[in-house]
């Protein structure tokens, strides 16, 4: 049997150190209508076809082709030595390092994750990471309710969907109110923020591509009382000012741009940065600096007393496991490409997105908008968004991240490019949306 | 272990001062310093806000644990001890002086009177042990 | 903080060196960036990433993995962690599908979403549940998505207001009550009776109409199974409260008992212990839930279905509590259960349980004679609570043993027995294995009984010693001091 270890004589030798007669004799106490029902389940399989089984279902998955697609995640570059050195065994196979003394390789890398995260928001202490950016906005905005003692919440529309509907489930929760505002020409007007509001969220880029106003948007929370959450595309920070600079006190966001797969959505992380002054309302694990018995430097969970395993019901969140191997795959992608390598990611995105964009418009296609973007932006059809994303998938194209009706755009998809994107790409998405009868101009009847 | 004569005390570890002007002083006492271990941060009550005894409004943390401090009367924080911010271990080193939470203007004068005297605490210790 | 001495290990920080690089992204020429986004959008200065060779990187994080305990090193047995061999197999599985997107249209993902569709079936087939989300990120997750449907549930049924408090038995893991406490309810603890089982009687008196749920897990946190959960299901049931399953010690018996036969109505996995899917030093984990049907109205969103055009995610759950979390779930990890599910079958699993149970026994034993306390002298399931000798303590067992190669087992844990130790050995341990940690053990005992000095400098060849916590607590150091370093950029 895979994986155990014992030989029957194992078993025996086992069993009469035990004092029992047998395996089953162990189970004996359980009550006996409990013990051994029946369980439909596949058949065992072999190494060998147990591979071919999976390859042979990796056959219906079509990763493969130009890939366009945004909304939340997206392909970028990942130098073969980043898995490389992220997923050795001793990082794969450790738990929460709750002995540090044997763990200073996780522990330290989340000093240095911190240290990076904190560096790319400009804001002064991470967490050693969430789930995912959905999850870690839900949690920030639990800690504005905490922190502020209000009870409502307000998200700007231009927040990922799916982000403001994980919101609603962790704050309906305790009652916490959630109002959203509107976006006007793609973007987030400057709202009259009220006394009773605990935070502003607003996403930067926003789920349609539009860079937002944050400086403005985070006065009007400020001028209330309220604090500014800012969800944001760490990738984007390479370039964009960071949320720490326009007075942000927090940031969240899901770290995939920064260097894992995109894995049909999961496993990615969140991650969640704060202003100094919420340090004791930070939820998740921390790591810090000390010194051991002989002075040498050394790392550590702390400040522990903030979470379940102490506090139990009163702690800041339930949050035990954090997303460790994959904010270190991050770590040590950030490391690979150093601040060069990330500025000419991002600069790459902007670059192809833009040329997309243009090509487009020269088609006659009818981008949205005015507002400026960094490597999405939202481009109106005249079919559904699902069924342009079907017809293109059919043409070998994956792009077209469907535009809910709760936008009032219309039929509207949201396009992405990164550096991955090549010239040659472009024009297969642009001849692809020709076919698909998506362009002005473009004659019926075609595919 | 200490347990001074002049003060009053709760079968949860709280130290009351004798009244004077109607205001008292509170902080934990040296047994629970001892079972706390090493001190590492204090969250406070706000000045100002109004405490039920028996409410928790203050926590005193370790790096292992985190303890509820209880009011041990009823009244307004007229007071709390911010040199705990920086000092926490003050706690640890004088738990009767230097180390005081809060103080509290007391509802009812004759609150304290009703606690535990150090004799009755000291009993109390001896039962949890 | 003190600076860096030459013998502490470098950050990578200090390892940068201006104008160095490992990784090369595709170039292309810069774009007008101010022009694009608006001066006013961009930072004035980048951020201080490492600038490191790619050798130096290798260096870097090679030698830290060299600095950190794994499974593949040695023996790692905390108690309701599972710490059991991770498969290799399995990385080249996940392989397999890692390249696809999310948000790609459903008809290019028929592999991996007929996959989870199976897996739906499979854990729901394990657990005897009749409907299952594979959404929860962790077993904390699939904790509050239970409890947030069982609130729904009582909602539904107009008992919401009137049922705002959870019972959690004494020896719960912490997030048990901060789940409950997520979700609005207030926490009730149930002491446990002197056999390690949760007081049926006290737990019949905190019974009533304001109790939405029980938590339990079972076998328990002190690794005896709750022999009278029958009568536990039937209680709580009669009082109007759902019971909710901590899947924490699954391992101990899957493929012979099901949850759901228990008398369960909600049930959370945990994939990274039972179904082996890595660690990863601290995560991603996976929490599924399984839920009976009169649940199942209020399941997250997607499920994945399957419909004559082909499988897809669904969001078509009349009562959903709503989205948990972006996408379908740790796909990733979902695929590594799916492929040890499929690797054992029945019979494997049933294995599985049987060997985890045997070896937490031998180990007991063997513990047993090594000079170790067992509170709870019976027969235990997949793990065990030991206790040093009087006047030793177990944290300095913990840190000697440490020196032995070996990682000690969960300390101070479960909090009902003082100086808890919890061991759970898993069923992938050999007997050697398990006779080495018990000598080990026991001659920890017999040096300390020699030296009293020895044990509390413990440990003393380890990358590091005993550290400073208080310090870390008091004075938080939590990311680099860049100013600190002379010639650093601003």
């Amino acid at each position: 049997m895979p994986y155990l270890p014992h030989s029957e004589e194992d078993v025996r030798r086992a069993l009469e150190t035990i004092g029992v007669e047998s395996v089953d004799a162990l189970f004996d106490e359980l009550p006996a209508s409990l013990r051994n029902p029946d369980i439909d389940l596949p058949p065992a399989m072999d190494e060998t076809r147990l591979l071919a089984h999976l390859r042979s279902l990796a056959a219906h998955d079509r990763p493969e082709g130009p890939n366009f697609l945004g909304g939340g995640m997206r392909r970028h570059f990942i130098p073969s030595v980043t898995p490389h050195l992220a997923l050795q065994s001793e990082f794969v196979t450790a738990y929460t390092p709750y002995q540090p003394e044997v763990a200073q390789g996780i522990l330290q890398a989340t000093f240095e994750y911190q240290t990076m995260m904190s560096e790319l928001t400009g804001l002064a202490v991470s967490n050693a990471s969430m789930y995912d950016g959905a999850t870690a906005t839900a949690e920030a905005a639990l800690l504005a309710a905490r922190q502020t003692r209000r009870e409502r919440v307000l998200v700007s529309r231009g927040v990922h969907p799916e982000t403001r509907a994980v919101l609603g489930t962790y704050l309906e929760a305790l009652d916490i109110r959630i109002d959203t505002l509107d976006l006007e020409t793609l973007a987030t007007p400057v709202p009259m923020v009220d006394h009773d509001v605990a935070c502003v969220i607003v996403q930067q880029p926003n789920f349609l591509g539009s860079l937002e106003a944050m400086p403005a948007l985070t006065e009007a929370a400020h001028a209330a009382g309220a604090l500014m959450v800012a969800v944001v595309d760490p990738l984007s920070l390479a370039l964009l000012k960071p949320p720490g600079a326009y007075g942000a006190d927090i940031a969240v966001g899901d770290g995939q741009t920064l260097g894992n797969p995109t894995a049909y959505g999961g496993p990615s992380f969140g991650f969640m940065v704060v202003a100094s002054a919420l340090l004791r309302q930070l939820p998740g694990r921390l790591v810090g600096e000390t010194v051991d018995v002989d002075g040498r430097r050394a790392f550590v969970l702390t400040l522990q007393a903030r979470e379940q395993h102490i506090r139990r019901s009163k702690a800041k969140s339930n949050i035990c496991s954090n997303h460790q191997l994959t904010a270190l795959m991050a770590t040590v992608n950030l490391a690979a490409l150093g601040p060069q390598g990330l500025r000419e990611a991002a600069a790459g995105s902007v670059r192809q997105a833009h040329r997309l964009a243009d090509r487009l418009r020269d088609e006659g296609a009818d981008v949205a908008g005015e507002a400026r973007f960094f490597n999405e932006f939202t481009l109106r059809t005249r079919r559904s968004g699902s069924d342009v994303r079907s017809a293109l998938a059919e043409r070998g194209v994956h792009a077209g991240v469907p535009v809910g009706s709760e936008y009032g755009l219309g039929n509207a998809v949201v396009l992405a490019a990164t550096e991955l994107v090549s010239d040659d790409d472009i024009e297969a998405l642009v001849a692809a949306l020709a076919t698909v009868g998506e362009l002005a101009g473009s004659g019926v009847g075609h595919g | 272990m200490q347990i001074p004569d002049n003060l009053r005390y709760t079968s949860s570890h709280e130290w009351v001062s004798a009244p004077v002007d109607g205001m008292v002083t509170v902080g934990i006492t040296d047994y629970a310093q001892d079972q706390l271990g090493d001190v590492v941060y204090v969250e406070l009550p706000a000045v100002g806000a109004a405490v039920a005894s028996g409410d928790p409004v203050a926590v005193v943390e370790s790096v292992k644990t985190a303890s509820d401090i209880y009011a041990p009367v009823s009244g307004s924080v007229e007071a709390v001890n911010e040199a705990l911010h920086d000092a926490p271990e003050a706690i640890n080193d004088s738990p009767y002086e230097g180390g005081w939470l809060f103080k509290v203007r007391l509802s009812d004068e004759a609150e304290p009177g009703s606690l535990l005297d150090a004799g009755g605490y000291q009993q109390a210790v001896e039962k949890e042990g | 903080m003190a600076e860096a001495t030459s013998r502490d290990f470098p950050l990578i920080f200090e390892r940068s060196r201006p104008g160095r690089r490992a990784a090369r992204p595709p170039r292309f020429d810069e774009p007008d960036l101010a022009l694009l986004l608006g001066e006013d959008q961009l930072r004035d200065a980048p951020p201080r990433l490492p600038e490191v060779s790619e050798l130096d990187l290798v260096r870097h994080f090679t030698q830290l993995a060299h600095r950190q305990f794994s499974i593949d090193g040695n023996v790692y047995p905390l108690g309701s962690c599972t710490m059991k061999y991770n498969p290799k197999v399995h990385e080249e599985a996940a392989r397999l599908f890692q390249d696809l997107h999310p948000q790609q249209a459903p008809e290019t993902a028929q592999g991996t979403l007929r996959l989870l569709y199976e897996l739906q079936r499979d854990l729901g087939a394990l657990t005897g549940m009749d409907a299952v989300s594979l959404q929860p990120a962790a077993g904390a997750h699939g904790e509050l998505t239970g409890i947030l449907m069982i609130r729904a549930y009582h909602r539904a049924r107009g008992e919401g207001e009137q049922r705002r408090v959870v019972l959690v038995p004494d020896g719960a893991h912490g997030t048990n009550p901060a789940t409950a406490a997520m979700a609005g309810y207030r926490v009730v603890e149930i002491p446990s009776d002197d056999r390690g089982e949760v007081d049926l009687e006290a737990f019949t008196r905190a019974l009533g109409p304001e109790v939405a749920a029980v938590m339990l897990t079972n076998p328990n946190t002190v690794g005896v199974f709750e022999t009278r959960i029958l009568e536990i299901a039937r209680r709580a049931h009669e009082a109007g409260a759902q019971l909710y399953y901590d899947g924490a010690n699954l391992n101990a018996i899957v493929g012979r008992v099901r949850p759901g036969d228990m008398g369960f109505d909600v049930v959370h996995l945990n994939l990274h212990k039972t179904f082996t899917t890595p660690h990863g030093g601290g995560g991603p984990g996976t929490g599924p839930v399984g839920v009976k049907a009169h649940l199942a109205e209020f399941l997250p969103v997607p499920l994945v279905v399957d419909e004559e055009q082909g499988y897809r995610l669904s969001e078509d759950v009349p009562s959903s509590i709503g989205r948990m979390r972006s996408f379908v779930g740790n796909v990733g990890n979902l695929i590594r259960a799916y492929a040890y599910i499929r690797t054992l079958g029945l019979e494997g699993l049933r294995r599985v349980s049987g060997h985890a149970v045997l070896n937490a026994n031998y180990l007991r034993v063997r513990m047993q004679q090594a000079g170790y306390t067992i509170p709870f002298d019976r027969l235990n399931m997949h793990e065990f609570v030991a206790r040093p000798p009087e006047g030793v303590h177990t944290l300095d067992v913990a840190k000697a043993l440490l020196d032995e190669g070996m990682h000690p087992m969960t300390v101070y844990f479960p909090l009902i027995v003082k100086e808890a130790m919890m061991v759970e050995p898993t069923e992938t341990e050999s007997l050697e294995t398990l006779d080495a940690y018990a000598e080990a053990l026991g001659a920890i005992l017999e040096r300390a009984a020699e030296d009293d000095g020895y044990l509390p400098g413990a440990p003393y060849h380890t990358p590091v010693r005993r550290l400073d916590e208080v310090r870390a607590a008091r004075q938080p150091v939590l990311s680099y001091a860049f100013d600190e370093e002379p010639g650093s950029s601003g």
